[in-house]
Formats: structure tokens, sequence, C-alpha cells
């Protein structure tokens, strides 16, 4: 059996795919991997398809043994990798013998790195999906020192010498957004998204918690209700505090505070590796 | 009805009514359209997103509005009957609250025939319907920091079944060994949106 050993999970590790998206209505969140292109970067570097299991590790510190001989790639933001106490690079397919020891430093910008393995992580799927959602408590549990993660079968060729250039996460992001559903309920909401927040500590899978100047309820609205409604991923949730959450993968699929407006698609992925302190603000027109 | 924005790829249909919702519901689950990624109903709308963004998001609109919303049609939503102890902790509180017995309050909860309106805070986490109006009764003013899976619970408007142990605010009446969620199944919910529910008291 083909397998690589957890020696440290570092900080947190967990086995992603790209998730589980069509199963909201059922109270199931979409999960998978935040930066979804790094994940399937790094499973094209060694010959996966794209949408393989990986491990996402945040702030790196991940220690693996190989138990065979594999190809693995890790990207996301740079980070030092080494093999066998060697600097080897993010970034590119690297060939790991039996017993060789490949070890993740800690990225110096960015959160989460991802690492691909020929064959891909064999978990077991639950609803069509080997991500670990940390809502839900859907799919394989964080990784642990001393687990065993059984790979699946090669099936393609890794694609060899190819280097690319690591993304560089930035501290400030300019988030394209469409204002509303709930826009209404809001007092300026362009004007008031358009201001500087910070990522704040309270972040995770599920949202980005933001901290700066609270959006006003619209007069009308002080002390209304919302009936519970649909949830998408990149949404930007506003509860009573007027500090808003921008929803990432593993979000409650219904929620009953008004949506703001909600974060174009092609935004998730930095926003997935928004450190706390990252400045955030939203951008209405484009 | 009003339709609003979600995003490049979804849009938000407030409906007037849960009834209406229900009625949007069937016409877009019958038509089937393949470019649908999800159709998450919420207690007065239903949110619809497709992969094909504005010119699928068109399609269903037109879909929508040409239809007959009077005479929806029906969607293989199932019947699911589930056992329960009337034995929650809550259960004098609720038969107080209402002014009746706990035995009127048990024939209450398994007299009406319920409908899963929609889901949400927890995977396999129903909202039912056709609560009888005694029974509608506040959220506990301290939620509980545990509550057991298979709990029968009502709040506001809804009964509902926690599917596993988790925080809650509602009202207990009762706890069922039914298995609400397995991720690993074929059918993983067992209650999911247009369902139809009853209660069954256990001796």
């Amino acid at each position: 059996m083909r397998r690589v050993e957890i020696l440290d999970p570092g900080p947190s590790a967990l086995i992603q795919d790209l998730g589980r998206p069509g199963h909201a209505h059922l109270g199931v969140p979409p999960s998978g991997a935040l930066d979804q292109p790094a994940l399937r970067l790094a499973n094209r570097l060694v010959g996966n398809p794209e949408g393989a299991a990986g491990v996402e590790a945040l702030l790196g510190g991940l220690r693996l043994r190989a138990d065979v001989s594999c190809t693995v790639a890790v990207t996301g933001p740079s980070v030092p990798v080494l093999i066998d106490g060697r600097e080897v690079g993010s970034h590119v397919a690297l060939h790991l013998r039996p017993a060789q020891t490949l070890v993740l430093g800690t990225p110096a910008a960015g959160l989460r790195c991802y690492l691909a393995v020929s064959g891909g992580i064999a978990a077991s799927a639950e609803l069509g999906s080997r991500s670990t959602d940390v809502l839900s408590g859907i799919g394989p549990p964080p990784l642990e020192a001393g687990d065993l993660l059984v790979l699946g079968t090669d099936t393609g060729v890794p694609t060899g010498a190819d280097t690319l250039a690591p993304p560089i996460p930035r501290a400030d992001l300019t988030v394209p957004v469409l204002l509303g559903p709930r826009d209404d309920w809001f007092t300026g909401p362009a004007a008031a998204l358009a201001t500087t927040w910070t990522v704040t500590s309270e972040s995770n899978r599920v949202g980005l918690r933001l901290d700066g100047t609270a959006l006003r309820r619209a007069p009308e609205r002080t002390d209304a209700e919302l009936p519970s409604e649909g949830i998408l991923t990149g949404a930007i949730q506003v509860p009573p505090s007027g500090l808003p959450v921008v929803f990432l993968a593993d979000h409650p699929t219904t929620g009953g505070y008004p949506v703001v407006a909600v974060a174009h698609p092609d935004a998730l992925p930095a926003l997935g590796q928004a450190r706390p302190g990252t400045s955030v603000r939203f951008r209405t027109s484009f | 009805m009003r339709w609003r924005r979600y995003g490049p790829d979804a849009t938000l249909l407030d409906c007037d009514s849960l009834e209406q919702m229900s009625a949007v519901r069937a016409v877009v689950s019958a038509a089937g359209p393949e470019h649908v990624t999800e159709l998450v109903p919420g207690a007065r709308s239903l949110l619809i997103a497709s992969r094909d963004g504005e010119r699928g998001l068109a399609a269903i609109r037109a879909l929508v509005e040409s239809a007959d919303l009077a005479h929806p049609p029906t969607v293989g939503g199932r019947e699911v009957v589930l056992d329960v102890r009337y034995d929650g902790a809550d259960l004098d509180l609720v038969a107080e609250t209402a002014g009746i017995g706990v035995d009127e309050v048990v024939e209450l909860h398994t007299g009406a025939e319920y409908r899963v309106a929609f889901t949400g805070f927890a995977p396999g986490f129903g909202y039912l319907t056709g609560l009888p109006e005694p029974l509608r009764q506040a959220r506990l003013r301290t939620p509980r920091t545990s509550v057991p899976a298979g709990s029968v619970a009502i709040a506001g408007e809804f009964t509902g079944v926690y599917p596993r142990s988790s925080p809650g605010g509602w009202r207990l009446v009762g706890h069922t060994e039914a298995v609400l969620f397995d991720p690993r199944a074929e059918r993983p919910a067992l209650l999911a949106p247009g369902d139809t529910v009853r209660f069954r008291s256990l001796p």
C-alpha cells in the first residue's frame, strides 16, 4: 500500500479537494480548498487530476515521511521546503524516495500551503468529496502526528522540470463585490464597504471576520429581523455589531443576518490567504 | 416576488410567503435545469445559483415568471414518520406556556402534518412548518451549550430534530433514535426540503 506518514501536522493540516458543492439545500457547506488554484496547480505538477485530495497546511510547519517513492509538490505562497534537511523549493515537482522526510517551513506571507502527492490522498469520500469541513464535521478529521495517509494509484506523468513563480499574497486587498441582496438594509453601503477593513484573528475556514467602522443599518431597518435565507461562499454578512463576515468555503448554508454584498468568485483564493492584520477594501464597481 | 442580485452567479428570490417559495422551488426542481448548481430554500426566499451566470439566471427568471404558481408541479417529496419519546427537558415549560397539559402537547405535536421548508444550522437539520398555534413558542432565554443528538424541539413557527449534539436554544419536547444525517449513506439527509413529516409517540 502506498502511504505517507504525518510526523507533525504543524498549526493545522487538513485534507482538502475541490469540495462538495451542490448540497446546500441539505445544510451541507461546499468546503474544499480555500485557494483552489493553488491546489489545482500542485496536483498538475505531480501528474494528478486537478481535483485530487491534497493537504492544506495552515502556516506551513508540516512534516511527513514517505513510505514509498512518490512525486510531491507544494504550492500556495512561497514557503521553504526541505527534503532530508536540504532546501528544494516550492512550486516544483519533487521526487521523494522511501523513508525521506519532507518539511515545510513557515511562509513569509499568506496562510495556506498546499501539498499534492502523486496518486492523491485516498481518504474515504463523503458526499463526493474528501474535504474536511470544520463547520459541520463532515470529512476526514484534522491530521495528527502518526496518521498514515493512504495514496491512490499514480495516474499521470508529473510535469517534471517546470518551476513556477509563487504568487505573492498582498498585505492589502481590493476585493470586487456586487451589492445585494440586502444592501437596502444599510445606510450608504458602497461607501462603507470601500473603507479600510482589517482581517481579525477570529477568522477561519468558515469566514473572515473584519474590524473597522461598523456598517449602519438604515433607520427603518434598525430592529428588523430577517427570515433565514440561503448563503453562498463570498457573501458578506453583517451581524448586529455592523462588523462584516466574509463567508469562505465552510460557511453555514442559511443565516438570519443580512448579506450586504457578495465578493466576486475570482477574489476568493486571495481572501483564503489573508492573514490577520491584512487590509481589505471592497470595490462595488468593476 | 422580487428578484435580488446575489453576486455574479446567483439570484435571491424574495417570496411573499412560504407557500409561494415552495411553489417556485417545485417549478425549478421539476424543470431540473442542468446549469443550476444550488437551489437553497429559506424561510421566505429561494437562492438559485447557476454555472452559466447571467444567462442561466435569466432563463430561470423566464421559467418562473411563466409558471402557474397556483398549481405547482408535484415533486417527489418523501413521507417520513419519526418515532419520538416525549420526555424532553422543556416539556413541562411548553405545556405551562401553552396553558395545557403535557398529554395535550404530545397530542398536538403528533397530530399535525409537517413539511420541511428549508434546512440549515447543521447538515440534515430541517425547519419543519405546520406547528399548531399553541406550540409556537419563543426560544429559551439562555440557549443550552449542548443539546443531545436526536432531540425533538420547537421554536417560533418551526419544529425540528437536532441531527447531532450541538448548542441550541429551542425548547426540547422529546427525542428520536432516527439517524437524521449520515454523510456516508446514499441519501445522507433523512429530511430534505419538500418532504412531509409526522411524529409518532412511543409509549
